[in-house]
């Protein structure tokens, strides 16, 4: 039978993750506010609308920023992490990585309010660097995930040997260990950009007045004339991951093919 | 001649601890200058770690560790006098064949062109000229020992470390190493220490071996003695192979024994063939190589001993035949090797036969 009903299966699950994707251009094409088949004509003026709101440029460029700070931030402490959970033994090793990548798992609700509740407490105004502040909470657990994976397949000789041909630990980590850890880094940046990008619960809660673009769109959502503008937006968003997705494989496989490792899959 | 040369290193009664777990047990040993030297003994033994400390890697519990004369306790890995080549090789795989080789260099004062010339030099002494701009990860497994080597070399170490460089080859390509790295050793005049779990390795390479169980070094000797004269038991069990047979202790007169030894009668004894009997259970035996046993062929005869025997199993090796036999009085067989001579035949399984031995070929364990 060569797994027939799997295969059915297998078809059938891509098709229900990417066929509403699909949709979106489709509709963003579409010259008419309601999403509906059948299709009214082709049109670019949901996609023109798109150039003059102030609005969306200002949550597109707090997302950019948030996004660029929180997977910076999170892939250091990431590195860190992960250098000190692969190499070194430390009293309580184990809870202490483990406190750290709970927010992997706890709900995310309740850390925005806990964050909010102590944010106000202490006194310090809500703004796009309380979010980055959440969302550093939320990637470093996905970054401390690749790195650590990365960090251990580092065959520790290789530090030893540089130490032994007269390197410091410091000139060691910057000749060696960095360049081989390079797509772990690589990946854990584009992970937690990605993540912080499309983060909606920390950004609603810790933005204060401001607007990142998930808020902004679940904004827009409730009138049902912006639904299309949301759908080109989203086809550019679209568009764009594609394109950084690329770019990332394309620098992936370079590293792999230049240290001579196996390929053992995507990047994510 | 090796008692000339000056100490290169010296251990004093190093003692290494993880936890509770006693790694080196008071080891204390001296290796010359321009020696090649081997650790030897099973995995577990502390080899490693012993070299280790001399590389850096490891802290001591207590005790010192000397290159030179300096007492290295307080010298990080980066600024002793050793320099390493890693069971895996270690080499850095981001880099090509001149940049690994190199690596070492880069605070090197010299121009880089003085440089070029000594990575160039260095990959010929370990006949890998012209591989230079290869990718390291693009080598094979022998090529990447002899950059590893090269990249040890160029820093013109005391004392080159050899972490068991040769386990990853294959057979041949190990024998071919073997006679490499005697050669280079030679040449360069560097003292080698190489850390193996294979006897015949170290046999082959050293000059001096130290056998090692359990965090002690059990015997440190030439080849040669450590062969013929193993200090124990466990020592002669682990280098080679060794037969045994039960013995009777009957005599002692000064440093000479009468032993009364199963199936070969009455025999006196050296001092110096009188060896510990650790690692074995009963009572004394005496041990020879199974080399040192001769079938008398033709009606051979004239050695100092000889007795009847029966030939019990045959294992033909081409150049060599192994016979399990059964010399007369002997409750077990006993394993014999012999020279495929040309004209000399090979005894089928239950024939009768004469063999001969020497006294002075024998070990007495008690």
């Amino acid at each position: 039978m060569n797994g027939g009903w799997f295969r059915i299966y297998a078809y059938g699950f891509l098709l229900f993750l990417y066929a509403p994707i699909l949709l979106l251009p489709i509709f963003a094409f579409n010259d008419g506010a309601i999403v509906a088949f059948p299709l009214a004509g082709f049109t670019t003026k949901w996609f023109d609308q798109l150039w003059v709101e102030p609005a969306l440029h200002q949550a597109l460029k707090n997302s950019l920023i948030i996004a660029v700070s929180a997977s910076i931030l999170s892939t250091c402490l990431g590195i860190f992490a992960a250098r000190a959970s692969t190499r070194y033994n430390f009293p309580f090793k184990g809870g202490i990585i483990g406190m750290i990548m709970l927010p992997l798992v706890l709900p995310e609700i309740i850390l925005a309010i806990a964050l909010l509740v102590v944010l106000l407490g202490v006194g310090i105004p809500l703004s796009i660097y309380t979010v980055i502040l959440g969302h550093v909470l939320v990637c470093t657990p996905f970054s401390i995930a690749v790195l650590t994976a990365a960090f251990q397949s580092l065959d520790k000789s290789l530090e030893e040997a540089a130490y032994d041909l007269g390197e410091t630990p410091a000139s060691t980590f910057r000749l060696i260990i960095l360049p081989l850890v390079t797509p772990g880094i690589i990946s854990s940046l584009l992970m937690t950009f990605t993540i912080s990008l499309d983060e909606f619960l920390m950004a609603f809660f810790l933005a204060g007045t401001e607007s990142t673009l998930p808020v902004y769109i679940f904004s827009q959502f409730r009138f049902p004339k912006s639904v299309p503008v949301v759908l080109a937006l989203g086809t550019v968003l679209v568009v764009a991951s594609i394109i950084l997705l690329t770019i990332a494989e394309y620098f992936r496989r370079r590293g792999i093919a230049k240290t001579g490792g196996k390929d053992t899959g995507g990047f994510l | 001649m090796s008692s000339e040369k000056p100490v290169m290193i010296e251990f004093k009664d190093v003692h290494k601890y993880y936890g509770d777990y006693h790694a080196l047990r008071g080891i204390n040993a001296t290796i010359r200058a321009g020696e090649f030297f081997s650790l030897l003994g099973p995995s577990g033994c502390g080899k490693t770690t012993l070299l280790r400390t001399i590389a850096g890697f490891e802290g001591i519990s207590s005790g010192a560790v000397m290159i030179g004369g300096e007492d290295m306790a307080d010298v990080p890995a980066n600024q002793r006098p050793t320099n390493m080549v890693f069971q895996s090789y270690a080499i850095f795989p981001h880099l090509t064949v001149e940049e690994n080789v190199g690596f070492g260099l880069r605070k090197d004062p010299r121009s880089k062109a003085e440089k070029a010339k000594a990575v160039e030099d260095a990959l010929g002494m370990v006949g890998l000229k012209g591989f230079g701009a290869r990718a390291a990860h693009a080598l094979s497994g022998g090529q990447r020992q002899r950059v590893a080597l090269a990249r040890a070399l160029i820093l013109k170490p005391k004392v080159l470390l050899l972490d068991e460089p040769l386990s990853a080859l294959d057979k041949k390509m190990r024998e071919q190493m073997q006679v490499e790295l005697i050669k280079l050793q030679r040449q360069v005049g560097i003292t080698f220490i190489l850390v193996t779990h294979d006897q015949e390795e170290a046999l082959v390479m050293s000059d001096r071996i130290a056998v090692m169980f359990e965090g002690q070094i059990a015997q440190l000797a030439d080849p040669e003695t450590l062969y013929r004269r193993p200090a124990s038991r466990k020592v002669a069990d682990f280098i080679g192979t060794m037969n045994f047979l039960p013995a009777k202790i009957l005599n002692e007169a000064g440093s000479k024994v009468e032993v009364d030894a199963q199936g070969f009668g009455k025999i006196t004894l050296d001092g110096a063939q009188v060896m510990s009997a650790e690692g074995s259970e009963g009572g004394a035996t005496v041990g020879f190589r199974p080399e040192t046993l001769t079938i008398l062929f033709d009606g051979q005869t004239g050695s100092d001993f000889e007795s009847e025997a029966v030939v019990e199993e045959v294992v033909y090796y081409g150049d060599m035949t192994y016979y399990d036999i059964k010399i007369k009085g002997c409750d077990t067989a006993v394993r014999l090797s012999m020279r495929n001579v040309f004209g000399r035949p090979v005894l089928d399984i239950g024939t009768k036969t004469r063999v001969a031995w020497s006294a002075g070929a024998l070990v007495l364990f008690r």
